[in-house]
């Protein structure tokens, strides 16, 4: 039981921390909450799904299409809504969660509802750690997490425009003297976030079926982790999945499965009033305080 | 050769700003006029629609109700995302007390009013201390997170809800319950805002450290404020519920938080006027466009997008420039 718990919740957690990667990037980053993240998770899923089933693509190309799709889309809401409202932070919330909305009711009105909406598992088995079985889709998220938590470290301390992310969210003017668009990195942001979402999407979805609901499921995660992490800090998201995904596992274990929502929810109230900022932005800490 | 527009205030836009405006019927007319019309329109011309579009009416003065809450929370800066929270309480409060205690209207929906207020701005205390888009994370999250609650605890009726609460005795004391609520609230809150009390609500939206170097309490304020838009929110949902005679989980549903949002966008934020003319054109517009069925929230949703993105200025503060000012082309020296 502690055993089959414990490897529980690092997948969970692992599904939580996916989920939150993309969020928090875009954020971290270019300082935009998207809203429509939820949607751009959804969107992927039925792109994937469509190319599958309706053309017929082989998985992989259908994989990376979608990721490509939903960058593009992320890449085309920077451009064409946040880049006229940049920086009125009550303007970008109205319009991604708009768009969002709009993108999400859009699929449930073309009727993309029902069990045949699902995404193909990579390898179909199980496994058996101790006297657990695991399916391998399940390990695949977690060993992806961990990957993609390494692969986004690499990329931001070792190639050019990854230090030009970086440099972008720590000082917006003095990285504009070096010659770093911040408007191009803004957009590469948002596209990378969405992108993220796309792989979560991926990964994750085939453990259930695509639901528009999902989408607003997955928002809400996206959210309760980077709050209690703290917005735009990745070893936050990380802590903050691990807390949040570990305490849902035991909750839903020991208690009952149907408390596991409230445990974001317990979990935000805590923080806000311990670390309103969340457990680990240093940075930020004066300016969204006050 | 380049030109510039210049806008200039009407001259009498100008006389009626004085006591002066009381020695002609012009001036008189001109001050009375705009706010004549939503009062007759409301108290005169909607009784005399047909059933259905009383229902209408009803419904989009709801909407209203919740719109201008919702504007009520963006004049101090809080973004709020669920406005269906407030709706939510509020329906869930009247409803329980008239389902297992079988209170009548008159009563469930002023403890539902003030007791939603109360519970609306506790729940949403934490989230003042911060700014940006905290406020707005935490109240998308809340609405989805009780409607959750509520299915899998199966508490308050479950996903069934509470049906068959009391109505309202007929339809037109409906009709004229909201539309007076709607009417003191949209004029209450104006002068709210015109007064001093107002200014340090908009100081805290423009600057709030300005505000707090002023010695003033701004987490005191903004709970007042919350305070304010929770408890309108709550009667729209406490007077729903009884119209409705059923309370649910739909009252937590998106319809709740996406609609006043686009209505204050449309309308024009900040004027309270303007998120109710916004709902007085989107409710029966998508009334209108009832076959589109789901369709709606999209619409809604890019309506949102096309307003925030070109036009953020609304439709009421457009009105409002032309009825004040006049424009004219002038040549750049």
């Amino acid at each position: 039981m502690l055993l089959g718990t414990l490897i529980y919740g690092f997948i969970n957690s692992s599904i939580l921390a996916l989920i939150a990667l993309g969020f928090n990037l875009t954020f971290g980053i270019s300082g935009v909450a998207n809203f429509a993240y939820g949607a751009i998770y959804i969107f992927s899923g039925f792109m994937t799904w469509i190319f599958l089933n309706s053309l017929g693509l082989p998985y992989v190309l259908c994989v990376i299409v979608s990721i490509l799709f939903s960058a593009v889309l992320g890449l085309l809401t920077y451009y064409l809504i946040i880049l006229r409202i940049k920086g009125i932070a009550i303007s970008e919330v109205m319009a991604t969660f708009g768009l969002g909305l709009a993108i999400m009711e859009l699929f449930r009105y073309f009727n993309f509802v029902g069990f045949r909406y699902t995404l193909p598992v990579f390898y179909d088995g199980s496994i058996a750690i101790g006297d657990v079985y695991v399916d391998l889709q399940r390990i695949f998220i977690a060993l992806i997490a961990v990957g993609l938590t390494l692969f986004l470290y690499l990329f931001t301390h070792h190639t050019k425009t990854g230090l030009a992310f970086r440099s972008i969210a720590q000082d917006e003017r003095t990285a504009l003297t070096f010659g770093i668009d911040s408007d191009r990195i803004g957009a590469l942001s948002m596209a990378f976030g969405a992108g993220l979402a796309a792989v979560a999407a991926i990964v994750i979805l085939p453990l259930g079926t695509i639901a528009v609901e999902g989408g607003y499921e997955v928002l809400i995660n996206a959210l309760a982790v980077c709050i209690v992490g703290g917005l735009g800090s990745t070893v936050g998201i990380l802590v903050a999945s691990v807390l949040i995904g570990f305490a849902q596992t035991f909750t839903a274990n020991y208690l009952e499965p149907h408390w596991m929502m409230l445990v974001s929810l317990i979990a935000i109230a805590i923080v806000l009033v311990i670390k309103p900022s969340g457990l680990f932005s240093h940075q930020k800490e004066l300016e969204e305080r006050i | 050769m380049k030109k510039r527009k210049e806008r200039i205030d009407r001259g009498i836009n100008a006389r009626s700003k004085d006591i002066f405006a009381l020695s002609s019927y012009r001036e008189m007319l001109y001050l009375l006029m705009p706010r004549a019309i939503p009062v007759v329109f409301l108290l005169v011309v909607t009784p005399l629609f047909s059933p259905y579009w009383q229902e209408i009416i009803i419904c989009t003065a709801i909407y209203a109700l919740l719109a201008m809450s919702w504007d009520m929370l963006i004049s101090a800066g809080l973004v709020s995302l669920g406005q269906s929270l407030f709706f939510g309480i509020g329906s869930y409060i009247a409803g329980v007390l008239n389902y297992y205690w079988g209170w009548s209207p008159l009563f469930t929906i002023p403890v539902a009013t003030i007791g939603g207020g109360v519970l609306g701005t506790v729940a949403l205390l934490p989230v003042l201390r911060l700014r940006g888009i905290y406020f707005a994370m935490v109240t998308l999250v809340l609405p989805l997170m009780f409607s959750r609650l509520v299915e899998a605890t199966r508490i308050l009726g479950g996903t069934e809800g509470l049906t068959g609460l009391t109505p309202f005795p007929n339809q037109l004391t409906a009709l004229y319950v909201i539309q007076i609520a709607l009417l003191a609230s949209l004029f209450g809150f104006r002068r709210i805002m015109d007064s001093d009390y107002g200014l340090v609500i908009k100081g805290i939206n423009d600057n709030d450290r300005s505000v707090m170097n002023a010695g003033l309490n701004i987490y005191w304020y903004k709970t007042q404020v919350l305070f304010l838009g929770a408890v309108i929110g709550s009667f729209a949902g406490a007077f729903g519920t009884h119209v409705d005679m059923f309370a649910g989980m739909p009252g937590f549903a998106l319809d709740y938080a996406i609609m006043p949002i686009a209505a204050a966008v449309v309308g024009g934020a900040g004027t309270f006027a303007g998120p109710l003319l916004g709902a007085f054109i989107l409710v029966p517009l998508s009334e209108l466009l009832r076959a589109l069925g789901a369709l709606r929230i999209v619409f809604y949703g890019l309506f949102l997008v096309i307003f925030v993105v070109a036009l953020p200025e609304g439709i009421f503060h457009y009105i409002q420039r032309k009825y004040h000012q006049f424009e004219r082309w002038v040549e750049v020296e």
